[in-house]
Parts: structure tokens; sequence; C-alpha cells
């Protein structure tokens, strides 16, 4: 999973009203940006959700686009954290073609990476990853060396540390 | 706690009425039917004008709003009504025009089911709004319609729509009319300058010999017309507007250089390409002033004064910025600057006057620029002034020159044809003893002229000048010269009699023909107020509109006059259309 354009990780905190999803994709969209992840939570207080966008495109233009999606109604804030220290976490659940003779190799794979094991049949296994999206990224590539049937990843969703607010 | 027995409608008429609307322009339809049941159970002092297609609903709101600085409310029905208007809020939004846009939808267990008349217009319409809203309950009404009217008047105005289901509108009442607005995600400007910034500016302007001052639409809006003039006094240094900042400054005004971009002045085009500074304010670098972005004002120190921060760097990336209402930051800058030493080019601008003067010839088949100069001259310069789209437009804004705020009144981001004849109307409503002119070619008449009735009905002394060259003459004024005069899809052929039309409303015509009839004729309309009339100018058909930058190239491309017969072919542009 190379990507030519880096990308962004934005944590978007909007009021949590119908709409307010549909407007944000929109506005990316209009103006030529990809969201590549995409994570909505409702936040503690339930009249608000937390949006983690992963966009790729070039970081000049970004600066536009978070200040145009700052402008909707719906967003208290929208903060890039790219480029700041924050807990980046994702989940990934791939489902390997394994026979039983290859299964001691890719469990081992597994834990090299801390993947738990969340299906086992005779012919696969779903591995369960979670941690630093690069971190899936380099387990895809080891698992690679097996079929690999069908994979998800949830997006990133992040947190910024100590007193920062996200 | 304000609790009376009413249903939604009439709950919504009460909330509009405190809001201080004085018109709603709109048509019914069966899911609206509620709300126009209210506006006789439950009197107000709003007027309600009936139009004859909902675009001209969404124009005359328009207009009003531009001609009063108050918004306006248009009232339409769901499915097509809406989607009728969606042409009108784009205008609107293109040109941040305060707006509240009513629309019925079916009935809420019918929504997302292809009820009869059901559109999704909350969804359709969210690339062009400011804000939207579906209501959900009747008691939300008093809230939504607060929100709405102070998110669509502060900061940068835009419309802003509410879609109202008919059990809405039709269900009862139970809540408190006067309920507190919940936007904690409006990011309304505190409204305090930055001073810091502000300091660094005049530090700047301090410094610099061939300074100017580019109005856009956000002096007009923020009332800063007059702050301005002080300033421009003050620094003595020169202005220039927008096409929608025409008025922001006096164009009669000695350190005026008229409207600057493709069709404006040769003057205030060289100025951009010679300036050593150029504070912008309040204007968002449309690509119709600044031609090829790479290389607008490169020797010059540019500083951008917005309210909307997502302007800052979108166009053209400034050395300074501030994000400040126009007027505040005008009266605070004021008092940090004092005179400049413009003198010299004060004196180079003028010698450019002079060499390239805005003109038009007076013999020959009658021209547009004459008509339209005649109306400035007997008009006084003091009619508010109305456009439709296409070479009217550019030649009114050049030969109408504008001397107060608001009184120029036309498309400028959306270039929407068919907004002159309802835009009229809606500002000659919201400025009953001022003289309307509306600018219109043959093209851009024949897509709302329908409205004619609207104005008839009313009585509306509005002067609406066909400036009739039986062409789309824009077009082929690109197809003439930059595509070998392969002229297509153009030829007006089927006009109706225009005059003929007008009777047909009983209102009073006029045919103009004759340069030698221009000054009779427009004298006559002018006086003519018992109701609108039509003045049809047949007008040469194939003249073009100079200056002219070729879209997408840099300034300094500008041609200034028609080029001559058999010169060198021209590239096609490489500008938005």
């Amino acid at each position: 999973m190379i990507n030519a354009k880096p990308i962004h990780t934005l944590s978007v905190y909007v009021t949590n009203k119908p709409g307010v999803l549909a407007r944000i994709a929109q506005t990316f969209s209009r103006r030529g940006y990809n969201i590549e992840s995409l994570v909505v939570s409702p936040a503690i207080d339930g009249n608000f959700s937390r949006m983690t966008i992963g966009v790729s495109g070039e970081a000049d233009g970004l600066d536009q686009i978070i200040r145009q999606v700052s402008k909707l109604i719906d967003v208290l804030r929208c903060v890039d954290h790219t480029y700041d220290d924050a807990v980046v976490k994702e989940m990934g659940l791939i489902k390997v073609a394994v026979s039983a003779e290859e299964r001691g190799e890719a469990l081992q794979i597994a834990e090299h990476f801390g993947c738990k094991t969340v299906d086992l049949t005779d012919t696969s296994m779903i591995l369960q990853a979670v941690g630093d999206p690069a971190k899936i990224d380099a387990l895809v590539e080891m698992i690679e060396k097996f079929k690999i049937i069908e994979l998800v990843r949830t997006g990133k969703v992040l947190l910024a540390r100590g007193a920062e607010t996200t | 706690m304000e609790k009376t027995v009413m249903d939604g409608g009439q709950a919504l008429i009460k909330c509009l009425e405190a809001e201080g609307v004085e018109y709603i322009f709109g048509y019914s339809g069966g899911s609206v039917i509620p709300i126009f049941d209210a506006m006789i159970t439950a009197p107000s002092n709003i007027k309600f004008v009936l139009v004859r297609h909902e675009q001209g609903a969404a124009h005359m709101a328009d207009g009003y709003a531009r001609a009063t600085g108050k918004p306006a409310v248009t009232l339409v029905t769901s499915g097509p009504g809406a989607t009728n208007v969606i042409t009108g809020i784009m205008t609107a939004h293109m040109d941040s025009v305060p707006m509240v846009i009513l629309t019925g939808q079916s009935v809420s267990w019918m929504i997302g089911k292809d009820a009869f008349q059901e559109a999704d217009i909350f969804g359709i319409t969210m690339p062009v709004v400011k804000h939207s809203y579906l209501l959900k309950s009747p008691n939300d009404i008093p809230r939504t319609v607060r929100e709405a009217f102070h998110i669509a008047t502060t900061g940068r105005p835009g419309p802003v729509l509410i879609d109202i289901p008919k059990d809405v509108s039709a269900g009862s009442f139970t809540a408190d009319l006067h309920a507190e607005m919940d936007i904690p995600g409006y990011k309304l400007h505190s409204g305090k300058i930055d001073l810091a910034k502000v300091k660094e500016i005049a530090e700047a302007i301090s410094k610099s010999q061939r300074p100017v001052i580019l109005a856009g639409h956000g002096v007009l809006i923020s009332g800063g017309h007059k702050e301005l003039r002080a300033l421009a006094e003050k620094l003595n240094a020169p202005v220039t507007t927008t096409l929608l900042g025409k008025g922001a400054f006096p164009e009669t005004h000695k350190l005026s250089l008229g409207w600057l971009g493709m069709h404006g002045t040769a003057y205030a085009n060289k100025a951009m390409c010679e300036c050593d500074l150029l504070l912008n304010i309040g204007s968002r670098f449309d690509d119709r002033i600044i031609g090829d972005p790479k290389f607008f004002c490169k020797e010059a120190t540019v500083i951008h004064v917005d309210i909307d921060p997502a302007e800052i760097g979108k166009m053209i990336r400034p050395q300074i910025h501030c994000i400040a209402d126009a007027k505040l930051f005008i009266e605070e800058l004021s008092k940090h600057v004092g005179k400049l030493n413009t003198g010299e080019w004060l004196k180079t601008l003028d010698g450019w006057k002079q060499k390239y003067p805005l003109k038009f010839k007076r013999q020959g088949n009658l021209k547009m620029q004459h008509v339209i100069d005649e109306f400035y001259k007997l008009s006084n310069g003091k009619a508010v002034v109305v456009t439709d789209v296409g070479q009217h437009q550019m030649w009114a804004a050049q030969f109408y020159k504008t001397d107060a705020p608001n009184n120029f009144l036309s498309s400028g981001g959306a270039g929407t044809m068919g907004f002159g004849v309802p835009a009229a109307i809606g500002a000659q409503f919201g400025r009953p003893k001022d003289t309307v002119i509306a600018f219109c070619g043959d093209g851009g008449f024949q897509m709302t002229e329908f409205e004619l009735a609207t104005a008839a009905l009313h009585k509306l002394p509005i002067k609406f000048v066909v400036l009739n060259n039986h062409y789309l003459g824009m077009v082929r004024q690109w197809q003439e010269l930059f595509y070998d005069d392969r002229t297509c899809g153009v030829d007006l052929e089927g006009n109706p009699d225009f005059v003929k039309l007008a009777d047909a409303y009983g209102i009073k015509g006029f045919n103009l023909r004759r340069p030698g009839d221009v000054k009779r004729i427009v004298k006559a309309a002018l006086a003519y107020n018992k109701g609108p009339c039509l003045i049809n100018c047949e007008v040469e058909k194939t003249d073009n509109v100079f200056p002219m930058i070729p879209a997408g190239k840099r300034i300094e491309a500008m041609i200034i006059e028609a080029p001559k017969a058999g010169s060198k072919k021209l590239e096609k542009p490489t500008g938005s259309t």
C-alpha cells in the first residue's frame, strides 16, 4: 500500500446532526480531494461526533480544504494531526488461505506482529491486527506470501497526547 | 413563555415577522398549503408576492437583498418547485447574498419513498447554501428560523434553506416562540481587529509609492463605503473595485480607477501590473480579475483582508492578511496611516486614463453603450441599475458609473442569465422611491420575461431595457475572436416583438432604433411612472466588448481595442469559461 501523495490525518469535531457527513464528504470531493479512510463515532457529549479522516493530497491545498471544512456550520473544529505526536491506531482483519503445512509459518508472522487469530479453519485463518497503520502495512506485506482472501481495515483513529486537544 | 394554540405554519409566519421580514416571494403548491393558509390565519405585516416561476422568486429575493442589505424570503413547494430555485440559490451563494429559502417537503413518513413531488432538496442544494435544515418537528421552527436568519446575514452572508415537511407545517406547535439559537459550530468573527496585523499592514503601506486599493463586495456588505473613501483620501491612494464592488467607492471620484478585470478599465488593469502594493479589502480574487494567478501582482506586496478565512490564499497567496470585517478594518487602519507620496503614481494613472478611456461610437448603428450612457446622464447616475449577464452587463458596468452603495446589482460569480428581470423587481420592491433600470440582453430577458406579469400587477415603475442584438453576443464575441468567427448556437432568430409582448402584459413599450432617437426615448421612459415600461433597442448586431483580458491569460495580454481586420489570430483562452 504505497501512496504517491502523503496521507494526512484530520480530526473533525462536529455536531451530531443529519447531513454533517455528507457536507464534509462533499467539501472534499468538490475541491478534488480523495478520502482514504473515515471513522465516525459519537463523542462523550452525545450532541457531538468525532470524525477521523485520512485524506491524500498536497499539503499546500490541504490547508485550503481544512479552512473550507472548518467553515461548515456543523463543524466545531478541524485539525490536521499529520505532523504532531498523536496516538494513531487502526485495526485490520485479514483472511488468509493457509493449508495445514503453511499454518505454522503464518502463525509465526502473526505472533511477531502481535496479531490475534480470531478464526481458524482447515484452509484459512483470520488475523486481527491492531496498532500503528504502518505496522499493519508491514504485516500485509509479509502475509502476502500466502493468499489473502479478503482484507478490511477500520481506518485510523487518533487522540492527541496529554493536555493537547484532538 | 408564550404558549398559544397554533400550527407549525402559523408559528413560522410569526417567526418570520419577528425577523423583520417585509416580503415573501414565492409560488404555492401542495406541500406548502398549510403555510399559505397561515398567511391568512396568522395575520402579519409580511407581504406575499406571487411570481410566475420559482426561479423568479429566488432572484427577486436576491435583488431585494442586494438593493436593501436586508434578507428576503423565498417560499416554494416541494419537488419541482424546490428544484426550480436552485439557480437562484447558487447565484446568491456565489455573490454572498443573504437569503432564506423555505421549501415545502412531502410528509415526514413518506420522505425517501419517492412520494409525489418529493425531491431531496436538502441534499441537492448542499454545495450551494451557507447552511440548510430539514425540519423534524413544528417545535423546532422558532430556533431554526432564528438561526437561519442569523447565519444568512452575519459574517460572510449567504443563502440558508429550510425544508419543511407538510406534517411539520400542519402539525400543532406546543413550544416557546422565543427559542434560543444552538449553533456551537458557527465561528463568527468576534469583530476584534488584530492590531498587530493592522500595524504591519500600515507599515507596508507607508513604504509604498505605487499603492492601489482593491475594494470588493465585502466593503459594501459591511457598509464601509464612507470609511473607504476617507481612507483613500487620507492616503491619496487610487481605488479600483470589483464588478460587485461597484459603489464601494464613487466612480466619479478623481482617485477612482473604475472597476478592474476581464472587461474592466485598461487603467485599473494596468495598475495591477505596475503597483508596488495591493490592498485588497473584501474581494475574493475572482479568476475574472486576476487572469493568470502565477503572474498577478508579482512585483507588489499583496495584502488581503477578508471576513472569510477560507478565502486567504485560495487564489493568490498574500504577503500579509487579516481576517476582519471590512468596515472595522478600514476604521482601524485609518488611525495608523498618513498621506503617501503618490504624486508621480497618480500622474501616471491619469496619463493612462487619458490614453485609454472607455469609449464608443455614436455614429452608425445604434450601440448598447450609447443607450446605457444616455440612461446614465438622464437619470443623473442615481438609479438602481440591475443587469442580466453578457455583453450588455459589461457595458452597463462600464458606462453607468456607480457612486453610491447597493446601486449596481449584477450576477457576478454565477453569471446567471435570467437574473435581470426578477432581480429588478425585487430591487424595486425594496427601494420603491428609487428609479430602477434593468439592462438585459435579448437572450437573458427571454429566460425570465414571464415575470413582467409580476411587475405589471404591482405597477412597479421599472425601466426594462432590452438591448437587442438578436445574438448571444458574448459567446458570439468569443467565437469571432478565438474560433475564427465560427458562430454556432448564438443566433437568436425567432425573437418575439418585445414591444408587442410588453403590450400583452399591459406594459408600455418603446422601440428604439436610431441613435438620433436615444435621448428622446430614454427621457420618455424615465418620465413614465404609471408602471413598468419596456424599451426594445435594436442595436449593432456584432459589436464586441473591450478592453478584454482573455480568460486565464496574464493581465499584460489585455486587448485594449478591437483588433484590426486581418491582424494576428488570437489563441484560445485557457481560463475558466
